[in-house]
């Protein structure tokens, strides 16, 4: 339950585009409301005015990658009261979790002169590697639209009402025609919905950028883009391991067709 | 002579993870640095072995305030590795997108990031109490931004068609027609915005600067143009490697870039506006003259006016593009994949984006680099930071480092964009 009085609003970022916390800025015409409910306590972002906490909602968005990081999240976490991972990164490590499939040496000389200079974590990992986190908000980006219903429950003390189904359901709610009949691989049978079925909406096969649904059936979906679509057991690989390679469900199904 | 130290831990309101040291000592800055802490992504690395078509997608989550344009850098370069090029309303339709961009990032930047400054609040948020108008006014700019970016993309952050060759789906007439009605008003709000921005009090500050962006034939640069630079720069894309290098320092996550032989230089709105007021159309060019903005600018602390002659140009160009439009048949040209190396630089609204990729015979990625606006610009900000520090150093610790944190705050800088780059020993490995 929020507290009595104006709850106090922290926002913070680890290693990620930025994107997720910017969605919060991007709710144009519910920004002042928001901050009409909520004390803009601590969102370097968006402010100068750096308050100490503690926090009543903390939104987290980015993966955790260096020891800086893996300490500060924990004094993040006691200065919350309910804290919430937003994104990819934050819920699963991020397209930077890509890093976990190689040795991270190889990236560092590949990208720094000086890979001296460079300090990193051989892995990129997800907030709940490390802390508890309340709760999770998928995508890559979050959808605003969600991001207010998380808010507007948390104002509310009731939970947020984000549905675990999949981005087929939201492509039958929208009468999109199927592009995997259509002969597009799409991963939209094992997706956690939240999008709106963008990229199906946009004749494109889903990308998976919501990562996996609830029991999702990677194993069947991937026979199915082999044996009926051609793919290629590399084209698998990379179809499972772009946005959300380190979910297990999705690491599971690209490491199933590594050679 | 006693030493004194300016310190900025978490530089706020910009993008990313980034801080500030100044130490003056005897009178003059004896050390500056722009610290990025951003934590390493490692783009670079991990695009090698994907597939060319990957690269947009990827490539956009380098940066959630300026997805569009790693989007169109990506593909720009991967149709000259590939040999071909997108023209007519598919062309158009990537214009469209990029105003979209700018409208919403400038957006951004004039109104909840930079203006506050000027006006002396901690955030929008807390200047809302005093000017509700103008920044209701402000939200609702950034909101015709993102709704371009939607309309043509998918969605705001890490559109989702693009691609290769063109897009997946192209808009009917009608569908853009939609928008017709919110970008007048948004006309008539990015002119206000020129006016509003052009009576705030600006410090009197002006440096020696070669300012470098594309400059294309006619139009005001998007994704297209040789690279030009008001000291006589004028090159091809694809020459980029030889004339500009980038240098990895301790204190910094990002790489720093050099013009050889001349040094730091400058990109972003107002080296675009420097190098082509004359292809701004004549209501951006009349509303920056009467804001007092000659032909050139050279205070950094008014690149916020030249930001908001950028948005109404941005609006301008996409009523003109989508009065124009005629929709394609097909979505995307046709791509055959081939080996190759390919080059491009688009203009991200914070500035110059270099992308370029060497593919392999299959369309896989065998190298590529990656050089933001931001890397770019680091050493014009620390430059800068020296130059104004040592004029004012008179003022007390606080307003110093205010101003300091404005002055970085010039330049629009996404801390997120700056931490990945080149990939200097790529060659060996």
């Amino acid at each position: 339950m929020p507290p009595k009085g104006k709850p106090k609003l922290s926002v913070w970022k680890f290693a990620s585009c930025d994107g997720c916390q910017l969605s919060l800025l991007d709710c144009e015409d519910e920004l002042l409301a928001v901050t009409g409910e909520l004390e803009l306590a601590y969102f370097v972002e968006a402010s100068r005015a750096m308050a100490k906490g503690p926090y009543d909602l903390t939104l987290v968005d980015g993966s955790i990658t260096t020891t800086h990081d893996a300490e500060l999240i924990h004094k993040v976490r006691r200065a919350s009261k309910y804290l919430v991972a937003i994104g990819t990164c934050a819920c699963s490590g991020g397209i930077q979790a890509l890093r976990n499939f190689k040795d991270v040496h190889d990236f560092i000389t590949a990208v720094y002169a000086h890979p001296e200079y460079i300090s990193t974590l051989a892995q990129s990992t997800p907030l709940s590697a490390h802390v508890k986190v309340d709760y999770q908000l998928n995508g890559c980006p979050i959808n605003k639209h969600q991001l207010l219903e998380l808010i507007s429950a948390y104002l509310a003390g009731r939970t947020p009402q984000i549905t675990p189904h999949s981005v087929c359901l939201q492509c039958k709610l929208k009468g999109n025609i199927c592009v995997q009949v259509l002969g597009t691989p799409c991963l939209g049978p094992v997706t956690h919905g939240g999008c709106g079925a963008v990229c199906p909406t946009y004749h494109r096969g889903c990308y998976g950028c919501y990562g996996p649904k609830e029991t999702a059936n990677t194993s069947s979906l991937a026979a199915w883009f082999s044996r009926r679509l051609g793919l290629s057991e590399d084209s698998l690989v990379r179809a499972f391991r772009t946005f959300y390679a380190n979910a297990p469900e999705f690491r599971r199904e690209s490491e199933a067709h590594e050679k | 002579m006693k030493s004194r130290t300016i310190k900025v831990s978490y530089l706020a309101r910009v993008e990313g993870e980034g801080g500030l040291y100044l130490r003056i000592k005897d009178g003059a800055v004896a050390e500056v640095k722009l610290k990025i802490f951003e934590p390493p992504r490692f783009f670079e690395a991990f695009l090698r072995g994907r597939q060319y078509h990957e690269a947009p997608d990827i490539t956009s989550r380098i940066c959630g305030i300026c997805p569009v344009a790693y989007q169109m850098s990506a593909v720009h370069a991967m149709e000259d590795a590939l040999g071909v090029k997108v023209a007519g309303p598919l062309r158009d339709l990537r214009r469209l997108i990029y105003c979209g961009e700018w409208i919403e990032s400038h957006a951004l930047h004039v109104f909840m990031l930079h203006a506050p400054d000027f006006l002396g609040y901690q955030d929008a948020i807390r200047m809302a109490q005093d000017h509700a108008e103008v920044v209701k006014m402000g939200l609702r700019l950034k909101k015709i931004g993102n709704q371009v970016v939607t309309l043509v993309g998918g969605r705001e952050i890490h559109p989702i068609n693009v691609r290769v060759g063109g897009f997946y789906r192209v808009p009917e007439k009608k569908e853009l027609s939609s928008l017709t009605e919110d970008l007048k008003w948004a006309r008539e709000a990015a002119l206000k915005t020129v006016r509003w921005v052009a009576g705030f009090p600006f410090p009197e500050f002006e440096a020696d600067y070669e300012f470098v962006s594309l400059r294309p034939e006619a139009e005001y640069p998007f994704n297209e143009g040789r690279l030009a630079s008001n000291q006589g720069l004028d090159i091809k894309v694809p020459d980029y490697d030889e004339h500009f290098a980038e240098e990895h320092v301790a204190y910094s996550n990002a790489l720093h870039s050099r013009h050889q032989g001349l040094g730091p230089y400058f990109v972003g709105p107002m080296a675009r506006y420097n190098l082509n007021f004359h292809r701004l159309t004549p209501l951006a060019q009349e509303a920056a003259t009467a804001a007092g903005l000659g032909e050139e600018v050279r205070n950094p602390f008014r690149s916020i006016i030249v930001r908001a002659v950028e948005t109404l140009y941005a609006v301008d160009e996409a009523l003109r593009l989508i009065a124009a439009y005629e929709r394609p048949e097909q979505p995307a040209i046709k791509v055959e994949v081939r080996a190759g190396v390919g080059y491009a630089a688009t203009e991200a609204p914070r500035g110059l984006l270099y992308h370029r990729y060497r593919l392999d015979e299959q369309g896989a990625i065998l190298e590529a680099k990656i050089v933001p606006p931001t890397s770019q610009n680091q050493k014009v900000i620390e430059r800068d930071l020296q130059q104004f520090v040592e004029q004012r150093l008179d003022l007390p610790d606080d307003q110093l480092t205010w101003q300091c944190e404005q002055l970085v705050r010039n330049y629009d800088p996404c801390i997120s964009c700056a931490t990945h780059f080149l990939p200097v020993s790529l060659e060996r490995l």
